[in-house]
């Protein structure tokens, strides 16, 4: 079915029948697993980690059993098979968020250690006393400690940017932040407490405005959204595999080529050189500056393949039954007692629904789903500083995939009522 | 779930023994559970005897480890220190009488951790003794 959706990504659907869902929902081979003693598994926790379809399981075994060797190395056929696989990989997993070129795309472990690279390489290399950082209250922990860190040695300004009460960034402290100039503003796509879709475009423009250059943490953006760098206009754009379809321990920085280029390298070892004498080193080309050591191969095919994967279904088709089923378990909640549902409304919102219910603690809740066979997430998501301007210690949070269902949702209602009347 | 959330937990995490502070405490600790964000104080009046007089607990919490807290605190009143410090992971889960699986062990150790903080003084008590 058709959908109205901006740069963005916000979509609008009432009902979903863009693909055969239950189709997409057979090609995933843990959803035929049971738990407590024979319940079919509700696997609600896809903002932690999402799980992965026979086609990323079937590469990476495929390349185990047939192709495995070491890359860049050998001139063997294994070693020539292993690169081109690698080296595909990327591509996909390039073109998933619109890369110019694979060149700008870096093998990095997660979307933390994409932000940590840039924090480490261009951070250090360009930020000192008088500079400012601006980031968010709404970010991860991975979209503030490095900045943290770094601010310690290098002794520039960090700022955040507060969330307002109905869940978007502030965007008049935002303005006036701006206008201090700040060399780098850092936020996310997709918030992964509010699941708030921040206007990416919009701010990268006004941070552009005022000199800034941008970097934007995509873990929750690249599974639910097309993603298209080059429309959004950012300068840094960092991912992880295992929230979109891949395995853990892989996933994506794309930057600017000018950018990665003046970059210095940000760890020393194999690969990443040109040529090593013991007077002093030359770097390697882009990206393999950036990838020292023997990578994560078979991870990188299998990332390729999941890249390979959400592209078949279309991304368009995911942003929708995405949008649906985070309405749809928005409608639901909402309507219970108790439940007190964090961020903004449906419509500006992907993937997840956050919330607290009276009278009972986030983990006695998830403990209590998960006798239900629910698996949900409670605790601060790695969002201290979010939780605290909510007033909040913890919350539960339930998110959803291409395999989730309504009758899921209505499982994840009914548990939530259980949960109330124990308590 | 009956199990996991027997009457006794469910009791002393609505209705918790203790909860409070003291005037003038002998022993006081404050620690946290990092992968939750649950914090748990405890404080202890203890005479010359070295017997335990006087206990308090306050805290945020799930009902796993504030209801480890509310009973330990019961269990611990007119006990000696020596006696206390013998105390172990078994016998706080004999304490809770339920199954608790390893995500929330960490729970239902809080309460442990903090009383031993306090007691010895120490900033971090070493994995090993709760594992």
């Amino acid at each position: 079915m058709a959908t109205s959706r901006n740069l963005n990504g916000r979509a609008a659907v009432a009902a979903d029948e863009t693909l055969d869902w239950a189709a997409v929902r057979s090609q995933f081979p843990i959803m035929e697993r049971k738990v407590q003693g024979g319940i079919p598994l509700v696997y609600l926790d896809n903002a932690a980690s999402s799980q992965k379809p026979a086609a990323v399981l079937e590469a990476m075994s495929r390349y185990y059993r047939t192709s495995h060797a070491n890359v860049h190395r050998g001139v063997h056929t294994l070693s020539e098979e292993a690169t081109v696989l690698y080296e595909e990989a990327r591509q996909n997993a390039g073109r998933l968020i619109n890369a110019p070129s694979s060149r700008e795309c870096v093998y990095v472990r997660n979307t933390t250690e994409g932000i940590n690279l840039v924090a480490g390489s261009w951070g250090r290399a360009n930020l000192g006393p008088g500079d400012m950082v601006v980031t968010t209250t709404m970010e991860h922990h991975s979209n503030i400690v490095p900045w943290q860190i770094l601010q310690a040695e290098r002794g520039f300004d960090l700022r955040y940017v507060p969330v307002t009460p109905e869940g978007h960034l502030d965007r008049g402290v935002f303005g006036s932040l701006m206008a201090e100039e700040p060399k780098l503003v850092c936020f996310t796509h997709v918030s992964n407490v509010l699941g708030t879709i921040n206007p990416v475009a919009e701010l990268t423009a006004e941070a552009h405005a005022a000199g800034a250059l941008v970097l934007v943490d995509g873990a929750q953006g690249v599974p639910h959204l097309p993603v298209d760098v080059q429309a959004l206009g950012v300068d840094f754009y960092a991912y992880s595999g295992h929230k979109m379809c891949g395995p853990t321990g892989i996933g994506l920085l794309w930057a600017r080529r000018e950018l990665l280029h003046a970059m210095p390298p940000w760890m020393g070892g194999g690969e990443m050189i040109r040529e090593v004498t013991l007077e002093g080193s030359r770097w390697n080309e882009l990206p393999y500056k950036f990838e020292a050591g023997t990578p994560a191969i078979a991870e990188a095919v299998g990332l390729g393949a999941a890249a390979a994967y959400l592209m078949d279904l279309g991304m368009d088709n995911v942003a929708s039954h995405g949008a649906y089923l985070t309405n749809y378990a928005y409608n639901q909640l909402v309507e219970i007692e108790g439940v007190h549902i964090l961020g903004p409304g449906p419509e500006d919102r992907m993937g997840l629904v956050s919330f607290h219910v009276d009278e009972v603690h986030p983990h006695d809740l998830a403990a209590i789903l998960d006798l239900d066979g629910v698996a949900i997430r409670a605790g601060h998501h790695c969002a201290q500083p979010l939780h605290r301007s909510l007033d909040l210690i913890a919350s539960a949070r339930a998110s959803f995939y291409l395999y989730n269902t309504e009758s899921e949702i209505d499982r994840l209602a009914a548990g939530i009522e259980r949960a109330r009347r124990i308590f | 779930m009956d199990q996991l959330y027997r009457e006794a937990i469910i009791d002393h995490y609505k209705h918790p023994r203790h909860y409070g502070c003291l005037e003038a405490p002998d022993y006081k600790a404050h620690d946290l559970n990092p992968f939750c964000g649950d914090e748990l104080t405890i404080e202890l009046r203890v005479d010359e005897e070295g017997i335990i007089r006087g206990v308090a607990f306050d805290g945020k919490g799930c009902a796993i480890s504030l209801a480890s807290a509310s009973m330990l605190m019961e269990e611990i009143l007119h006990e000696s220190l020596d006696e206390v410090k013998t105390w172990t992971r078994d016998d706080i889960l004999d304490m809770l009488g339920i199954e608790i699986g390893p995500v929330r062990m960490k729970c239902a150790l809080l309460s442990l951790k903090v009383l031993k903080k306090g007691i010895y003084g120490l900033d971090q008590l070493e994995e090993e003794e709760l594992d």
